[in-house]
């Protein structure tokens, strides 16, 4: 049993918890993940690691409340458990293993799109630790869907919002800003790491493609154990199938098949949306004093 | 009934199990058992017994069977296996023990397999206690992996007084006994049973410990105190063919479509995990995993081929398993091998295109190599494909251990005792032969932990 020792809401369904896991934490690296399942009839839902703490043992993931798992999920509350908690899962950002002095000589451009920018987040105060500064773009529907600003805004070089409605920062998605900068602000980057809803990461990765910059995505397609023994996760790059949880998630954003991932992605769509209907159906009779 | 004719079993008729997942075969009665025990005819020298891999000595427990004495079947087994229950229904008996029965050659051959199982839940239904421990020694050792190798190899040693802890990967220790093996062909509480026991040896479990990644195996040696480890990992990685339309949605591999439906209880309405089963299923294979597979489809409420390349004669599966699954009203297409999954424009299975096969010289493996007819191809609709190919090792203990060999199809090296290539690190299962089966790997966690014990004993100078 996993304890919650903290939990914070971030913004309207959106929730960031501290799970008690030592284990993990003590293993964590920026761009893995760990599995998480609620109860003893949940699944095993996949969250990336946002923090970790050795000290005090916790790890910190943000959950979106999307669908049956999630809600419920998001449903506990402090000083209760979740019932298994494994990680970390996937390999680690490449740039953790590679040669720092090289690292350092390149701009880095930050891309998270709405919940994304949970997992961005320690990327780049592990950018920051080391003494360089990294661009960040922060993404979403709106202005309060804008998470972890003042947390971001600590850490990175620049940091530009953008909302789609145009309520806060730059007015359009993160493309757009994308393009603002680079094209009419005339910045230059080396790297651009995306991270959020894959529709976000395709158009991120195409608009890269054109402007030159080399681009990894941090692929979240549906997943069972997340340890390469299913293939569920699997995702074409550069016309191989790969399993996102043992070869990724992290990919070159350009040799990623997104329209295979996206298709995919919808695979259980069904069954899931007949699955919520059923427990909304559920919590109005319990509401109602019918059924237990 | 004459002594060349089996006792027959009681099983759930085919109509009915075809609806759900209780187990199919119900078990010999006290009476059955015993006049079925009574046609073995306890040969001096018993060829039975060389033929099972961990050689119990199957006339002894059988004969106490026939004499009523249950208890001491059981004990009988427990010198020899620490999993009759699950053995004595999965293990491969007519290639085995059975296969060589004297009785065999004028009849059927002594109904070993269900004997043993019959004896083994006779035991577990009325608590007898199988094993004792030594006295702790204060020698810790580290078992990776909760399958059969796992398990049997922390049980012997924690007899033998070793304070043992198993790491497993999934959040539910047994392996591919839980997340492979269907419920109505290994009820999960048998497992689960056996799990229970280990514990009241004294061996610790802690799931959701993915050694390579939550903890390697150095760190258990160099900063957590262990003096030994075994790793009985499997053969967990699935095969896919990488033939076109393989990534459309409504191809699985085996173990997904079984990890969904048995570790994760998808086929209850009470459980989160979603499965989708479609109504024409294609499993494409022909061993136990397919087997597992086509049946688990029907029962979900598919109809169901299993197309398999070469012919019935060669099916790796249990002969049982085939039977089982005809007569529930699995269909099979042999000599036949897909070529191309096809796909509907929202990225959906609609159908496989197959290509006639013949059988020509046999191939290393000794079975006659199945080669393309040309011009033979022709399509099906299915809606669901399952691949049923084989699994190999996962690379992620060897690559993340230093100075731990493998081989070319990525199986960890070890020599006559289960050592490895690095000093106190032993391995045995699937991880080391490649998929194989339950009693092989309980063989390899055996040797292992006889292994295992001289090692200690002779570097601690005990
Ligand atoms: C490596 C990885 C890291 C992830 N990190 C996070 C994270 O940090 N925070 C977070 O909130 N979520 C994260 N996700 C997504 C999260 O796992 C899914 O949102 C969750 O499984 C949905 O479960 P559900 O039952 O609540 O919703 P469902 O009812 O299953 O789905 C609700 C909606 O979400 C879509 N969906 C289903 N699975 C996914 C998925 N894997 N990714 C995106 N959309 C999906 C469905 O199509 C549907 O529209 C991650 C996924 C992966 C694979
Ligand atoms: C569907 C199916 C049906 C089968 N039917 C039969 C049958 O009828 N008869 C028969 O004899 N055999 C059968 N087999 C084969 C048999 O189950 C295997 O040969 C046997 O289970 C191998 O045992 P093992 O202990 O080596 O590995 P496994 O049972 O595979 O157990 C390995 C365990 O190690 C864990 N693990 C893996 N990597 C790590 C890691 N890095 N850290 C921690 N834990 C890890 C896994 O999660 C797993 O729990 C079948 C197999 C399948 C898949
Ligand atoms: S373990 Fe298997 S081979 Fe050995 S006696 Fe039992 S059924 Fe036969
Ligand atoms: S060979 Fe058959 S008859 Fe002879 S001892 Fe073995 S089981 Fe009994
Ligand atoms: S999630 Fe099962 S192989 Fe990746």
């Amino acid at each position: 049993m996993y304890k919650i020792v903290e939990k914070k809401e971030l913004a309207p369904d959106i929730y960031s918890m501290d799970v008690l896991a030592p284990r993990v934490a003590e293993s964590a690296k920026p761009g893995q993940f760990v599995i998480v399942i609620a109860d003893e009839s949940g699944e095993r839902v996949p969250l990336t690691i946002c923090d970790y703490d050795t000290e005090k043992g916790t790890v910190n993931i943000v959950i979106q409340a999307m669908g049956c798992s999630t809600k419920k999920m998001v449903s506990y509350n402090e000083g209760e458990y979740f019932k298994d908690f494994v990680g970390p899962l996937g390999k680690p950002s490449a740039y953790v293993n590679e040669d720092l002095e090289e690292v350092k000589k390149r701009k880095y451009l930050f891309v998270a799109g709405g919940v994304g920018a949970a997992p961005v987040f320690p990327q780049v105060r592990w950018f920051h630790e080391r003494g360089i500064d990294v661009d960040v773009i922060v993404g979403a529907k709106t202005k309060e869907l804008i998470i972890l600003e003042d947390k971001i805004r600590d850490v990175a070089g620049n940091l530009y919002i953008a909302t789609d409605d145009g309520s806060y920062g730059f007015n359009g998605m993160v493309t757009g800003l994308i393009e603002d900068l680079v094209v009419n602000q005339g910045k230059k980057y080396d790297y651009c790491i995306a991270i959020g809803p894959m529709i976000m990461m395709k158009f991120v990765a195409l608009l890269t493609e054109k402007l030159g910059i080399k681009t990894i995505v941090s692929l979240n397609p549906i997943m069972v154990d997340g340890t390469g023994m299913c293939g569920a996760c699997r995702v074409t790059v550069g016309n191989e199938t790969k399993f996102a949880c043992v070869d990724g998630p992290e990919f070159d954003g350009h040799l990623v098949d997104f329209d295979e991932a996206l298709k995919r992605q919808a695979q259980y769509k069904e069954e899931e949306i007949k699955k919520l209907k059923k427990v909304e159906e559920e919590c109005k009779l319990e509401q109602q004093g019918g059924v237990k | 009934m004459d002594r060349f004719t089996r006792v027959p079993i009681a099983e759930q008729d085919p109509k009915v199990r075809a609806t759900n997942f209780n187990e199919v075969c119900l078990g010999y009665t006290e009476e059955e058992a015993m006049a079925e025990a009574k046609r073995c005819l306890n040969c001096k020298h018993h060829p039975c017994v060389g033929n099972c891999p961990v050689n119990i000595h199957i006339p002894r427990f059988i004969k106490h069977i026939a004499e009523g004495e249950f208890e001491e079947a059981a004990h009988v087994l427990a010198e020899y296996s620490a999993l009759p229950a699950v053995c004595g229904r999965v293990c491969p008996q007519e290639e085995q023990c059975e296969k060589v029965c004297v009785l065999g050659m004028k009849g059927d051959p002594v109904s070993i397999g269900k004997l043993e199982r019959f004896a083994a839940d006779w035991a577990r239904e009325h608590g007898v206690e199988v094993g004792k421990t030594k006295e702790k020694n204060g020698y810790k050792v580290a078992v990776i992996g909760s399958g059969p190798a796992g398990i049997t190899c922390a049980g012997d040693l924690a007899k033998e007084g070793y304070d043992v802890t198993i790491f497993e990967a999934l959040h539910e220790p047994g392996g591919v006994l839980v997340y492979g093996i269907p419920e109505f062909r290994l009820p999960k509480d048998i497992v689960r049973h056996e799990i229970e026991n280990l514990k009241k040896l004294g061996v610790k479990i802690e799931t959701n410990v993915i050694i390579g990644r939550t903890v390697t195996i150095d760190d258990l040696m160099d900063k957590e105190g262990f003096h030994a480890v075994f790793i009985g990992s499997g053969a967990g990685l699935p095969k896919f063919m990488g033939i076109p339309g393989e990534n459309l949605n409504g191809v699985y591999s085996a173990n997904e479509f079984l990890t969904r439906n048995n570790l994760m209880k998808a086929y209850r309405e009470d459980y989160d995990t979603p499965i989708k089963v479609g109504e024409k299923v294609a499993v494409v294979g022909g061993g136990n995993v397919a087997m597992d597979a086509a049946r688990t489809a029907l029962r979900l409420g598919a109809e169901v081929w299993v197309v398999y390349r070469r012919t019935e004669e060669e099916l790796p599966a249990r002969v049982e398993e085939v039977h089982h699954a005809k007569e529930e009203g699995i269909k099979f297409e042999f000599l036949t091998s897909p070529v191309e999954i096809l796909g509907n424009e929202d990225g959906w299975v609609k159908g496989i295109r197959c290509q006639r096969m013949k059988l020509g010289e046999p191939d290393s493996s000794g079975r006659r190599r199945p080669i393309p007819i040309e011009g033979s191809e022709f399509e099906f609709d299915v809606d669901t494909v399952i691949m049923a190919l084989g699994t190999s090792p996962n690379p992620l203990i060897p690559s993340t251990t230093y100075g731990l060999e493998i081989n070319d199809r990525g199986c960890i090296i070890t020599d006559e005792n289960g050592q490895t290539s690095r000093e106190g690190v032993f391995a045995g299962g699937d991880a080391v032969t490649g998929a194989a089966t339950v009693i092989l790997a309980m063989g390899a966690g055996k040797q292992a932990a006889i292994g295992i014990d001289k090692y200690i004993k002779e570097k601690y100078n005990k």
